[in-house]
């Protein structure tokens, strides 16, 4: 089960995913951010202090949204992920095709200064 | 049946019987009389025959129209009627005979008289038992308890007034008019029994007036005929069966013409209301064909006609719609008198005049639009009815009734029409569930194919060498997961190995493991390096999966000659590597996106050659996440650091010791056999 919660601060987009994701609810994470991407959001930020598990299926939205982002020149920053999470977007080698963060503001950092 | 035929064909040859004998002792205390001679016979016989063939008959209409279960309202009046002509045709012919027979001696001869008379009353009684019967079946129609035993009374003072007839005596004038009334309330009492008229239709209740009235006229013939043959032979002599002494032939003509009376008023008053009664039946009907519509193996398509046409005829509309947007989003319409074309502009009218969530899917209640339709020009239909289909709280469609008159349509209608659309969608409802069902089981069979498939992709015997030893192990949940295996001899000191685990499960897993499968053994062949084997690949599979679908996998070559292990991790579980000797294993954390991530030729960027020389007693251990992820009965992974300790516990033993144990351990701690994922391990141990 997921929750899913959207708020905008400072021109950016930020998606707080709460709970796990896996092959079910890997959808309602996708359409969370096929809807900020509609909306033009330039940055968007992936909250994922609350984030307990993700599945390859999880994974694979956010690796499914990577050459749209670079085509849009979107900026996309996952911050706060645990470490059993963050393990997983290592093993799976998303870790160097993703911007990730400890903690918010370095994500809006690093998102303001590459959409620069 | 045979019985009752019997007993129909006895009770007439009873009356027949009593009739005769009563007609020649009539005319034998007639003919005595008149002579003034003794008669032969006793002169109560006429009385007590007639009792007798009143009984017979009785018995006989009983058997005919009483018991008789496949006649209708119409069907018991015609019985009278058709009773009634043929009495009439009879009595008619013996009238023509005397009309023939002109002024002769016979004609005016008073027995020949008394025999024409007791002819037209035997008659007459008939026709009246016959009318007794069905007027039974008409009273008792909608029995109660109470009806019954009136009845019932009523016919017990029918035979009490018989045996009264019979014996010949006379009570006192009180007497006597206490039972007159006694017997006019009774007979009120079941005239006012009508119910069978409500089931009339409008088109039987004009042949059951017609019936009625040609009854009638039956009656007034005859009791003109007996009373003016009784005339002319009481002028003469008192010595014969006079009607006018039978008190029974008076109570049951009294009665048979009350209820006549009485039900020919009330269908009369209840003709202009027929239509009402008809249209209330048909919308129950109409209401049974829609929630039967789905036990009788039909489609969704026939709920939606059945729903089209019974609101209209309930309604009677001058023409409707259906439109329904059907479970894969197709809009699909049906229409009633009404062209496609026109109901789009009654649509794109009400949309131009800013009507709100009305025609559109968006609407919850339903409607009347017809105001709306004032404004509209070139459009013949000025009512409009508007209802929503809903299925799972989910509108799917709108049901529009149009009336070509203004303000066509009440509130009583649209009750009825909402209930039809309710009763329709919960039938689309039901029998879109049955759909699911049938899905779902099919959905099932499939697994089961892509299960057997994805069993024969594993290989069934792995690669062996003097140098090292591998066993394998896979177990997979219900559904078909996506772990793949395999081994490949390149040369005689080469041995390639791969493990993958592909994303997502049930066939597509399956498929995307199959081609797995098929570029492993054809670039394995080709001697790369793991790194160039991970590229080739991912070039491979990128023109395959689909977005958002990966496969991690980690791809080894063992060289004998060089007691080297190459290999290179794209996005797999790291491998758990023990040294001989060494009493912790360690995690080979490499580098390595999985492949189908990067869709580009940038993936070499992602992607490493790793190299690590092996020895004597060393244990590599490969597996998927389902084992590091599986858990335990409080949410507790088993995690990488137990599956490290399954193997330092058996660390000098043999590939399948090892394998088993780790299996053991798993087993242990997740805490059942069943299984929520794939679990797959394939284990080496180095002997050279």
């Amino acid at each position: 089960m997921v929750h899913i919660k959207r708020l905008q601060e400072s021109g950016s987009d930020i998606i707080a995913v709460i709970g796990e994701i896996d092959a079910s609810s890997s959808i309602e994470l996708d359409l969370a951010i096929a809807k900020s991407v509609g909306e033009g959001f330039k940055k968007i930020l992936v909250d994922c202090n609350a984030l307990e598990y993700i599945s390859s299926a999880g994974l694979g939205v956010f690796m499914s949204y990577i050459e749209e982002f670079r085509d849009k020149n979107i900026q996309m920053v996952l911050y706060g992920l645990k470490e059993k999470v963050a393990n997983t977007f290592e093993i799976l080698g998303l870790a160097d095709l993703l911007h990730i963060r400890e903690n918010k503001s370095e994500a809006l950092k690093l998102a303001n200064e590459l959409s620069v | 049946m045979i019985k009752s035929k019997a007993l129909v064909r006895l009770t007439f040859l009873g009356a027949m019987i009593a009739w005769l004998i009563l007609l020649f002792s009539d005319i034998t205390v007639l003919f005595s009389s008149m002579q003034g001679l003794h008669p032969d016979v006793p002169v109560w016989l006429p009385r007590v025959m007639l009792a007798a063939y009143i009984i017979f008959l009785y018995y006989y209409y009983k058997f005919r129209i009483e018991l008789d279960d496949s006649l209708n309202f119409t069907d018991l009046l015609w019985k009278v009627f058709a009773t009634g002509l043929i009495t009439t045709v009879v009595s008619l012919v013996f009238r023509l005979f005397v009309f023939m027979l002109g002024t002769t001696a016979l004609a005016t001869n008073i027995v020949f008289s008394d025999f024409i008379c007791q002819i037209n009353l035997a008659l007459l009684v008939n026709f009246l038992l016959s009318a007794l019967s069905s007027w039974k079946r008409l009273i008792l129609y909608q029995k109660s308890k109470w009806l019954i035993r009136t009845w019932l009374l009523f016919e017990i003072i029918l035979f009490a007034v018989l045996l009264y007839d019979s014996a010949g005596i006379t009570f006192s004038e009180t007497v006597s008019t206490t039972m007159n009334v006694i017997i006019g309330l009774l007979v009120l009492a079941l005239a006012a029994n009508m119910r069978w008229v409500a089931y009339l239709n409008f088109k039987q209740k004009w042949t059951s007036l017609l019936l009625l009235l040609l009854t009638f006229f039956y009656l007034a013939y005859f009791f003109y005929t007996v009373e003016r043959s009784t005339e002319m032979i009481s002028k003469e002599t008192t010595a014969f069966l006079d009607y006018r002494t039978q008190l029974f032939i008076i109570v049951l003509a009294s009665f048979i013409i009350t209820y006549g009376i009485f039900s020919f008023l009330v269908i009369l008053f209840n003709l202009p209301t027929s239509s009402v009664f008809e249209q209330k039946l048909e919308e129950v009907v109409n209401f049974q064909r829609i929630s039967q519509s789905i036990q009788t193996e039909q489609d969704e398509e026939s709920v939606y006609n059945i729903l089209l046409e019974s609101s209209v005829s309930s309604v009677f509309a001058d023409a409707a719609w259906l439109e329904i947007t059907g479970a894969k989003n197709d809009r699909r319409m049906f229409t009633y008198r009404v062209s496609e074309q026109e109901s789009k502009n009654i649509r794109e009218h009400l949309e131009k005049n800013n009507i709100k969530g009305v025609l559109d899917s968006g609407s919850e209640k339903t409607k009347n639009l017809s105001k709306h339709l004032g404004t509209m020009k070139g459009s013949r239909f000025r009512s409009l009815l508007a209802f929503p289909i809903v299925v799972k709280e989910e509108t799917i469609g709108t049901l529009a009734l149009l009336k070509e008159l203004p303000e066509g349509f009440n509130k009583e209608m649209t009750r009825i029409v909402s209930t039809f659309a309710n009763q329709a969608g919960i039938s689309i409802e039901n029998f879109r569930l049955m759909e699911e069902a049938f899905q779902n089981a099919r959905y099932k069979e499939e697994l089961k194919i892509a299960k057997t498939v994805q069993q024969s992709l594993l290989p069934n015997k792995l690669e062996q060498d003097k140098d090292f030893e591998i066993v394998a192990f896979s177990a997979s949940a219900d559904e078909v997961g996506g772990d793949y295996y395999d081994t490949l001899r390149i040369n005689e000191h080469l041995v390639a190995l791969i493990i993958a685990d592909v994303s997502g499960k049930g066939t597509t897993a399956a498929f995307h493991m199959s081609q797995m499968k098929g570029i492993f053994h054809s670039l394995a062949q080709q001697l790369l390096d793991p790194k160039e084997f991970m590229q080739r690949a991912n070039q491979a599979l990128v023109y395959c999966l689909e977005r958002g679908s990966f496969i991690s996998a980690s791809y080894f070559i063992i060289d004998t000659i060089e007691k080297k292990i190459r290999y290179s991790r794209a996005g797999h579980c790291p491998v758990l590597y023990l040294r001989a000797g060494s009493v912790e294993s360690i995690y080979l954390k490499d580098k390595g996106a999985a492949l189908g991530m990067v869709r580009s030729k940038d993936y070499c960027n992602y992607i490493e050659n790793n190299e690590i020389p092996y020895g004597p007693g060393d244990t590599m251990v490969l597996y998927t996440d389902g084992i590091t992820e599986a858990k335990d009965g409080k949410g507790e992974e088993f995690g990488n650091d137990r599956l490290a300790v399954a193997l330092n516990e058996k660390a000098g033993a043999s590939a399948k010791e090892i394998e088993d144990n780790i299996i053991k351990r798993l087993y242990e701690f997740s805490g059942s056999n069943n299984l929520n994922d794939d679990y797959t391990s394939m284990t080496v141990k180095f002997h050279g």
